[in-house]
């Protein structure tokens, strides 16, 4: 691969109306990618990028992907947006970081990139320049990317023939809906490890759990379960999708419901069979979720009887009532980081339209009293060991803006009452 | 047992740990500004300062508050003698029902302590997790707009 691309020309290729056809299927395809969530900032207009991805090396800043002719993809022809999805080439031939997944997007077939081009090349046309990307040295010379690549874009393996939901997901996950480019670790050169795919991630603030065998999700996952998650933002017997993952599912609601489908099942699979002894654990905690709860002694305890419980208790319905937190992942996965968030900075209501709210206890509890809570939650209401210390994580989180860390919160569908849960 | 500032003034309270602070306001000290609202954290009505922050009373333990700063609205003046903010409250005679009143304008007097003179935009953010069943929120906007002028 050369350091430096061809530029492409500029006279886009098509510029006649699309089928609405094609331009439904690319709204499809762009709410599976998530396009929205990471090129719209916090009340900026859609498409028009800016928003700030945290690595490493330095703060990368999305791109305007709208079809204005200067300062977006306005000028780009099918060719050259193919390219920059599938090989992570700007149309001038400078190498796009990758904060943008075209690792991933490398397996987006030929049909699916047309309908995502006729999509994107319909949306409001926005002038929007975003800031400058803040990269050290070496980290600001685009041409060490070409390496990257060599290293780690993905190609596309022929689909298993058998059956086309399962490749049909797998092409999803794996592909457009990148899920493993939060859920997997990163190694030093900000690549997903491939040999601990899925296994968890983390990224401007958050953690991304397991979603492989490591899965510490207190009621196995199944399916159906999985598919209503993702598509409704929550679940009776897992919570709320809160942060990046509710901007996902938020997009999610408008994708098909067999894709989605596809999807939960791809990741299921990745779970694996749960083992005798978790699925009758997660039945029991399914039929009385707080019986197994314990009331050990300590501070911790009675912030959560007066703070959490009133709320947690399991009598009001989801996803208005608290869940009870014996269900939570927040509390038995492998990264405190989210419980935290949540305790710190709560859930705030979502823009015009009904969703769960959690008031934040920023003010309310200080840094030992959160130590504290979170140390007795994991000790009497899961069966987990202890968290390594995690006080660092506590002060992080606290000296981040809530607006930062919530994105525009996501979460219940427009009328989550009404979505009968499986 | 719990210990603690409160306008001011140093206290200690008989009561079990996980008692919420706004019970131990209303019913112990005979403080009733601070509202039962929902009691679930929704509605901001027993709203109160702790250590210049807005919290909400009725799920904070009293064992949480040990050795912090406590100002509930008794603590911004008098009847006879008003605050600033709460002038700026009758001024714009922001009160209908008034039952979020005193819990507006506690949520405000934090904001207006970090942020004396915030814009517009700062106001409404500030303000949101505070509920109003009657709808005077304009009233309630221009009232802390005013006590920060």
């Amino acid at each position: 691969m050369a350091a430096c691309a061809p530029s492409l020309d500029s006279a886009p290729s098509l510029r006649q109306p699309f089928d609405h056809g094609l331009l439904e299927r690319g709204a499809q395809l762009a709410a599976i990618g998530d396009c929205y969530g990471c090129h719209t900032a916090r009340d900026g207009a859609p498409f028009a990028g800016g928003v700030a991805m945290h690595s490493p090396f330095g703060t990368i800043y999305s791109s305007n992907i709208t079809p204005e002719t200067q300062t977006g993809i306005g000028a780009w022809s099918e060719r050259a947006f193919a390219r920059a999805l599938r090989e992570g080439v700007r149309r001038d031939g400078a190498h796009l970081y990758p904060a943008f997944p075209y690792d991933r997007f490398s397996l987006t077939s030929d049909d699916d990139v047309h309908a995502l081009y006729a999509y994107l090349m319909t949306r409001t046309p926005v002038h929007a320049t975003p800031p400058s990307n803040e990269l050290a040295f070496p980290f600001n010379m685009r041409w060490g990317l070409a390496l990257w690549k060599a290293m780690y874009l993905r190609t596309p393996t022929p689909a298993a023939r058998n059956d086309a939901s399962a490749a049909r997901g797998s092409y999803l996950v794996e592909g457009l809906g990148h899920c493993g480019s939060c859920h997997s670790p990163r190694n030093a050169l900000f690549a997903e490890e491939r040999d601990r795919a899925y296994q968890g991630g983390d990224l401007d603030g958050w953690h991304a759990y397991a979603i492989e065998r490591h899965t510490k999700a207190p009621i196995p996952w199944d399916a159906d379960a999985l598919a209503f998650y993702l598509r409704n933002g929550w679940h009776p017997g897992h919570g709320v999708a809160r942060g990046s993952m509710g901007l996902v599912t938020e997009q999610l609601r408008d994708a098909p419901e067999a894709d989605v489908r596809a999807m939960a099942a791809y990741v299921v699979n990745l779970m694996g069979a749960p083992t005798p002894q978790r699925s009758a654990q997660g039945r029991e905690l399914g039929a009385a979720p707080l019986a197994s709860a314990r009331n050990g002694p300590g501070r911790g305890g009675e912030i959560y009887r007066t703070a959490c419980l009133e709320c947690h208790d399991g009598t009001r319905p989801m996803p208005f009532g608290g869940l009870p937190l014996t269900l939570s992942l927040g509390l038995h996965g492998e990264s405190p980081r989210n419980l935290i968030n949540v305790i710190l900075h709560g859930l705030g209501p979502g823009e015009g339209q009904t969703s769960p709210v959690m008031p934040g206890y920023a003010g309310a509890l200080d840094e030992d009293q959160v130590v504290d809570l979170v140390t007795w939650l994991r000790a009497n209401l899961t069966d987990e060991t202890a968290w390594p210390d995690f006080r660092k994580l506590v002060r992080e989180s606290a000296a981040m803006d809530a607006s930062q860390l919530m994105f525009p919160p996501g979460g219940a569908g427009t009328d989550p009452l009404a979505a009968k849960a499986p | 047992m719990a210990a603690f500032e409160l306008n001011g003034r140093n206290v200690t309270v008989d009561a079990e740990p996980d008692t919420p602070l706004l019970y131990v306001l209303r019913d112990g000290l005979k403080l009733n500004a601070a509202k039962y609202g929902c009691g679930l954290g929704q509605c901001g009505a027993c709203t109160v300062m702790v250590n210049g922050e807005a919290v909400f009373s009725c799920l904070t333990p009293v064992s949480m508050i040990e050795g912090k700063r406590v100002t509930t609205l008794e603590g911004l003046g008098t009847a006879l003698a008003p605050g600033k903010l709460q002038q700026a409250f009758i001024d714009e005679q922001a009160a209908q029902c008034g039952y979020c009143i005193p819990g507006m304008m506690m949520r405000a007097a934090a904001l207006l302590a970090k942020t004396p003179h915030p814009t517009d935009a700062q106001i409404r953010e500030a303000m949101q997790p505070n509920l109003c069943r009657c709808g005077t929120h304009m009233r309630i906007l221009r009232a802390v707009k005013r006590a920060s002028e």
